[in-house]
């Protein structure tokens, strides 16, 4: 028996995480975190969402305690959010709560509070190598979500448990409806948690100055006009504004001068990709693995090279700020981030 | 030791076995509603009306100024808005709404709900000490204030605030204002009849001094003219409509009635307790400080800061080993957000951060001081060493 402290979304995964523990024979404590108090309150930290995890901690007969991560959510999160769009990048928010928050900050202070483990609902493995615990994709391929968790090595890894990382998707809502949970039906959250219903622009332009610019073809010839880069992404076609005769996407944003670059669909491809903040989670791999740039996205066969990634075969480009992570087999070894 | 040790008494008291005996018939064997024509409704109606006289005794104020309503939130609203709208129908120039910083937030929200209509509401500060800052205040009363609130003692540091130097205060400088006071966290440590004599508006909850949750009551004094925030059967003189929660509010009478009869003896006996608390506290752990005043501090909260310690884990750490605090206010979700009162006397939003809050109430032993005095310094030690 460990004593394990569970973060509980007021989703469904999170529930059973919770129930799959118990059973497990752990002492457990459920926690809910606050961590926008700001006026978009509508997503993961909503009053309704830590409701529905109390209720559950109810259920399971557990103890539950909401943390205020606030402040810090906002300037781990939401700020570099903000930023990055504003220099023309595409930001992956989720990655940077896991990192900052549910393996930063609740990790510290499950620690504190002598918890042996922290343990989360996602859907994701932790299975044992020559080189300790390593992350590796969930069973149910279609849910898995190693690639937000990208960054947990080892350390993070000794203290984590991922329980429904076994199950599939409907694995897990059988569960709950067995433990008639009151969240073993509820739909799963797809949005950016602090962003509510006015949608990412909104939010964006009440914090950053939106620049307007060009929109330029790749001959370098202006074919219309943008209110704002942070409206933006690379391999977006809808939205341009942009009437030419065949399907255009946006090849470059280029924040200094605010011009969004559109091109025919070859101009998307790259063989190549430079990342920052490479981290290896497990010893480096020289040979082929493959990489995976997109949440739910295929895998590519590609060798990595200290900070290049090179396809073996070219691939649609990826904005910068994406995420890029490593995997040989189903095992996570690592990723960066893609630089301009 | 007892397995739990229960220091929220500022949150919620445990009910006085008189309380719950008085209320006990009424759940149990009278269905009347009070205002019927017939025998149940007469019993009913009869036991409402002596809980009113018996609260207005104790209140100094005659029973028809007693106005029952569903909790002392509800109380406070009533009196903020209802004297904000009442003041501005008489007089449109009376669109100002004086109140300090250290308020409950059932009277911060209520005034933000007023200014979000239109009304100019001033927030005046506290000292370090907790205490409302009088000039300020001075300076923000004058001819178009139609109401100025401030509380009679904080719920979080309990330091009680100069409400008759307001009262004199605004009579001179705002004849046409009305005075309200959250005197909630009063009545369990302060013989408040004087108050009243004083403040034409205060506002009670039951369960703060041994009655039952979900009972709230209003003082409004004769000639105080309000707008109901309930419409309807006329009840409470108009002021609040909806079938009065007989039971409740016959067990805030008998819990108001005991908690005055023996308040000098329990306010002397926690008064001990707490400062044994504080003192144990000090000797055993460094960086200790206590907030708000001793001078004007009520017997039963000791409101103190941990370095370096936050208090969000703090109440966790204690939770597991039984002992109940509480820290800023609890925001609906749950969740600890600093303090609105520290910030306002001042305090840096980090030493907000690490600070707790333990009350005590008549219900508190020397048991739960031995226990929270072997249990707190040990678990604030633990958490700064990691």
């Amino acid at each position: 028996m460990a004593r394990v402290m569970v973060m509980m979304s007021g989703g469904v995964d999170s529930s059973v995480a919770a129930a799959l523990l118990l059973d497990a024979g752990h002492d457990v404590t459920g926690v809910t975190l606050k961590l926008w108090g700001g006026e978009s309150d509508s997503g993961c930290c909503s009053v309704s969402d830590v409701e529905d995890a109390r209720r559950v901690a109810a259920q399971l007969g557990i103890p539950h305690y909401v943390f205020n991560f606030s402040d810090d959510f906002d300037a781990n999160v939401v700020a570099p959010y903000v930023d990055a769009y504003a220099s023309g990048e595409t930001p992956n928010p989720c990655v940077e709560c896991n990192r900052t928050m549910k393996f930063g900050h609740v990790l510290e202070r499950a620690r504190r509070l002598d918890y042996d483990f922290v343990a989360t609902g996602h859907h994701a493995r932790i299975v044992e190598t020559a080189a300790g615990p390593a992350l590796a994709r969930g069973a149910d391929p279609a849910k898995d979500q190693s690639y937000v968790l990208y960054m947990l090595g080892p350390d993070e890894l000794a203290c984590t448990l991922l329980p429904v990382g076994e199950l599939t998707k409907s694995e897990v809502r059988d569960r709950a409806r067995d433990l008639r949970l009151r969240t073993a039906d509820k739909r799963e959250s797809m949005d950016v948690c602090f962003i509510k219903r006015g949608g990412r622009e909104a939010f964006l332009s009440a914090r950053i100055e939106r620049r307007s610019g060009p929109i330029v073809d790749q001959h370098g010839e202006v074919v219309g006009a943008h209110d704002g880069i942070d409206s933006f992404t690379i391999g977006q076609r809808r939205g341009l504004g942009v009437a030419v005769g065949e399907r255009r996407y946006v090849t470059d944003i280029a924040a200094g001068t605010a011009t969004v670059t559109v091109g025919p669909p070859v101009a998307l491809l790259q063989d190549r990709l430079r990342l920052r903040d490479v981290r290896w989670t497990q010893p480096p791999r020289r040979r082929p693995i493959s990489v995976q740039f997109r949440a739910h996205g295929t895998p590519a066969p590609a060798t990595v090279d200290g900070d290049e990634v090179v396809f073996a075969s070219p691939q649609p480009r990826v904005a910068p700020g994406q995420v890029v992570a490593f995997y040989d087999g189903d095992v996570c070894c690592g990723g960066g981030l893609v630089a301009e | 030791m007892p397995d739990s040790v229960y220091l929220d008494h500022a949150a919620s008291t445990p009910m006085r076995p008189e309380a719950i005996a008085a209320m006990v018939p009424f759940l149990a064997e009278h269905p009347g509603n009070p205002s019927g024509a017939h025998g149940a409704s007469r019993a009913a109606k009869t036991a409402l009306e002596e809980a009113r006289e018996s609260v207005a005794a104790l209140c100094g104020c005659t029973p028809h100024e007693i106005v029952f309503t569903g909790s002392g939130s509800e109380a406070d609203n009533l009196a903020i808005k209802g004297a904000a709208w009442a003041a501005r129908a008489r007089d449109g120039g009376l669109d100002r709404i004086v109140t300090s910083g250290v308020e409950h937030k059932a009277v911060l929200g209520a005034c933000e709900r007023l200014e979000r209509e239109g009304f100019r509401v001033t927030r005046v500060g506290a000292s370090t000490a907790g205490i409302v800052d009088l000039e300020a205040l001075a300076g923000a009363v004058d001819e178009h204030t139609g109401l100025v609130s401030v509380m009679l003692v904080n719920n979080e540091t309990g330091v009680r605030q100069p409400v008759d130097e307001i009262a004199c205060l605004v009579r001179e400088r705002a004849p046409g204002a009305v005075l309200h006071t959250d005197a909630i966290q009063a009545p369990q440590w302060i013989d408040f009849a004087p108050v009243v004599s004083e403040v034409p508006l205060v506002a009670l909850s039951g369960h703060k001094f041994g009655g039952p949750k979900g009972v709230g009551a209003l003082i409004v004094r004769d000639g105080i003219p309000l707008v109901p925030l309930v419409d309807g059967g006329g009840h409470e003189r108009g002021l609040r409509a909806g079938t009065q929660n007989v039971a409740g509010i016959v067990a805030f009478a008998a819990a108001l009635r005991i908690t005055h009869d023996r308040r000098a003896e329990e306010t002397a006996r926690i008064a001990v307790l707490r400062d044994a608390l504080e003192r144990g506290f000090a000797d055993q752990i460094p960086g200790f400080a206590v907030n708000g005043t001793p001078d004007a501090r009520v017997a039963g909260i000791l409101h103190c800061t941990f370095d370096d310690v936050e208090a969000e884990t703090l109440l966790v750490a204690l939770d597991q080993q039984g002992v109940m605090a509480a820290s800023g206010s609890a925001c609906s979700s749950g969740a600890v957000d600093p303090s609105h009162v520290l910030l306002s006397m001042g305090m840096p939003r980090r030493r907000a951060l690490s600070s707790v809050r333990f009350s005590l109430g008549y219900a508190s032993t020397g048991n739960d001081v031995d226990a929270a005095l072997a249990i707190v310094p040990e678990v604030v030690a633990k958490l700064r060493a990691g």
